[in-house]
């Protein structure tokens, strides 16, 4: 991860309530990756993707493309972020469509009934992607849980920022749908944007991600691709279980097995 | 598939809602002439209109624009905050449950109100009055937001707003208690019941500057409404500075009620019904509510106050009075409605 780096930190830390949730994070991530960041419940992974898209305070730098994302006005800060949180909460029985145009808000277009040619095309290209146009015109809170869940990828896409970060998108999802989200997001990766993805499922972090990272009780401490990162003393330390480990089709295959 | 498939679909619903808004500023407006021709002297609508523009007989003018003209304007604008700050609150809180007198906000105003008048430090005419019922206004709906915290279900919005309420009603009954003027407890009396009657121009000069400038705070935050249907923390992601959100939010609730409050009282559930009636013509777009929902509180104001003038009753039924007795049951029904959500108590 030493090529320009496209979003770093250093010394990275978090206090939540006065309680220490993250302390000292470093990380290089460069474009074009998908990085999986894992760990055990209250490992601290969302407050790290929450800190990173600066939507909580904290403390250390952290740089995006080269700028210090302190120094960046909110709306500069959101045309560089994709967030997409857990949960795909909508309070309102919106159309897909309209929540799907909502990315362009960054980039001012901030009514969906009125998007610029250049909106409109964006929003189309964030929709094919995760083929969601056959219920554009359907409200979000009428979808399935796997509907509901692409048209919020598609929505994060839209913003067409050069990092998405996805909280959980998998987390509820069936086998076909998991897999199909993964392979959106990879998609998107290979388009040249860093995808970041906290995920507890091991097996679909080995399976997609070029990169892992660990947390533990809010230190980093795993990284690299996924067969080093999710080694087999790491899978001891941190999660204290062991995996049946394996290769197929050329790709890592992780599988926890029992705990120890 | 073509960009089309993305634009076109919306024109078609963009042109429906402007149909309905025009449709509502029509019956907006036929229902002011209706308004500035009811009284002791009945006019019809065309003689109103004529009066209105230098036409007719001169007594007709000055029953018009001299006499009843304040009244159905002080309607027209007061409905209108009431309605945009019922969408507004609900499209903060995410809610359809919010508005602004069950967070106890047009009671607290009065209480202000009524506290600078019981202290004698002004008297009905001064600009005292609406700027203590703003500030009283501006405390509740701040100590409301405060305790329901980022992102608070249902429960908590209404059990914190039925707690204000109580607290200001109680305040208000309190300085009733301590008073030794009976002619102080009329008044007083009149702020809790709301009302538009005898109402002058005196009383637009000082509402009016406050209710204008708390509507337009309201309507410049409603692109922010429509991001904060994905919740706080992705409308922050979106570039949607949410802490001044809020605060535009309570400010201009607070000029708007308080303001309204403190030349007519307490007019209650206006904010609540007006969204609530928009919502299948419109759409759920918080955004787009807005300016419906200040033309449909215009309109339920102007005939709640026309219907006042009509029934037949020995003395006056105050408007107040009557938007509570029609709202009141229409809320009972919401929360019907909204039962599973408030059992959960989350929403």
């Amino acid at each position: 991860m030493s090529e320009a780096a496209l979003l770093t930190a250093r010394g990275l830390g978090v206090r939540l309530a006065g309680r220490v949730v993250l302390k000292d994070v470093s990380l290089a991530l460069s474009a074009g990756h998908l990085v999986a960041l894992v760990g055990p419940n209250g490992a601290g992974k969302t407050t790290l993707l929450r800190a990173l898209a600066g939507l909580i305070p904290s403390e250390g730098e952290i740089t995006v493309g080269g700028d210090a994302l302190a120094s960046l006005p909110l709306r500069e800060r959101a045309k560089r972020f994709g967030y997409l949180p857990q949960g795909h909460l909508v309070h309102w029985p919106l159309p897909a469509r309209d929540i799907v145009a909502l990315g362009r808000y960054p980039h001012g277009a901030t009514d969906p009934a009125r998007l610029s040619p250049k909106d409109a095309e964006a929003v189309l290209r964030a929709m094919q992607a995760v083929d969601v146009m056959e219920f554009s015109d359907r409200r979000v809170t009428e979808l399935s849980g796997g509907e509901r869940s692409r048209v919020a990828l598609a929505r994060a896409l839209a913003v067409e920022a050069p990092i998405i970060l996805a909280d959980e998108p998998t987390a509820s999802l069936d086998p076909r749908h998991q897999i199909d989200v993964m392979k959106n997001l990879r998609a998107t990766a290979d388009t040249g944007v860093l995808v970041i993805v906290v995920t507890h499922d091991l097996g679909l972090a080995a399976r997609f991600a070029d990169h892992v990272l660990v947390l533990k009780e809010g230190n980093l401490v795993s990284w690299g691709t996924p067969s080093e990162g999710l080694s087999e003393r790491v899978m001891a330390d941190v999660f204290r279980i062991s995996a049946y480990r394996a290769e197929y089709q050329r790709e890592a295959v992780i599988v926890p097995w029992a705990d120890i | 598939m073509s960009v089309e498939a993305v634009t076109l679909t919306n024109e078609e619903a963009a042109r429906r809602r402007i149909g309905t808004t025009a449709a509502l500023a029509v019956i907006v407006v036929l229902l002011m002439l209706i308004s500035l021709g009811i009284g002791p002297v009945r006019l019809s609508p065309l003689a109103v209109a004529q009066a209105l523009f230098g036409g007719g007989s001169e007594v007709s003018q000055v029953i018009v624009r001299e006499i009843r003209l304040p009244r159905t304007l002080l309607a027209l604008a007061i409905g209108a905050i009431l309605g945009l700050s019922g969408a507004s609150l609900q499209g903060l809180l995410r809610n359809p449950l919010a508005s602004p007198s069950l967070f106890g906000a047009p009671q607290s105003a009065a209480f202000g109100a009524v506290l600078v008048i019981a202290l004698g430090l002004a008297d009905v005419r001064s600009y005292a009055l609406p700027v203590a019922a703003i500030v009283a206004a501006f405390a509740s709906v701040f100590v409301l937001l405060s305790i329901a915290g980022r992102n608070a279900g249902l429960l908590i919005l209404i059990l914190s707003g039925l707690a204000i309420s109580s607290f200001a009603g109680a305040a208000t009954a309190l300085v009733m208690n301590l008073s030794s003027n009976p002619f102080l407890v009329l008044e007083i009396a009149f702020w809790l019941l709301g009302s538009l009657e005898d109402r002058s121009f005196q009383h637009v000069m000082l509402a009016f500057p406050f209710i204008i400038g708390g509507g337009l705070m309201l309507f410049s935050q409603r692109h922010a409404f429509r991001a904060l249907s994905l919740g706080e923390e992705t409308a922050q992601s979106l570039g949607v500075d949410v802490g001044r959100l809020r605060l535009f939010v309570i400010s201009g609730v607070a000029l708007g009620v308080g303001g309204a409050v403190a030349v007519t009282g307490t007019i209650g559930f206006i904010g609540l019904v007006a969204p609530h009636l928009m919502r299948p013509l419109i759409g759920h777009d918080p955004g787009r509510l807005l300016v419906p929902s200040a033309l449909a509180g215009s309109a339920l104001l102007l005939a709640a106050d026309i219907a006042v003038r009509i029934i037949p009753s020995t003395s006056d039924i105050k408007v107040g009075v009557l938007t509570s007795i029609i709202g009141v049951p229409f809320f009972l029904y919401l929360i019907m409605r909204e039962r599973r959500a408030l059992g959960g108590g989350v929403a």
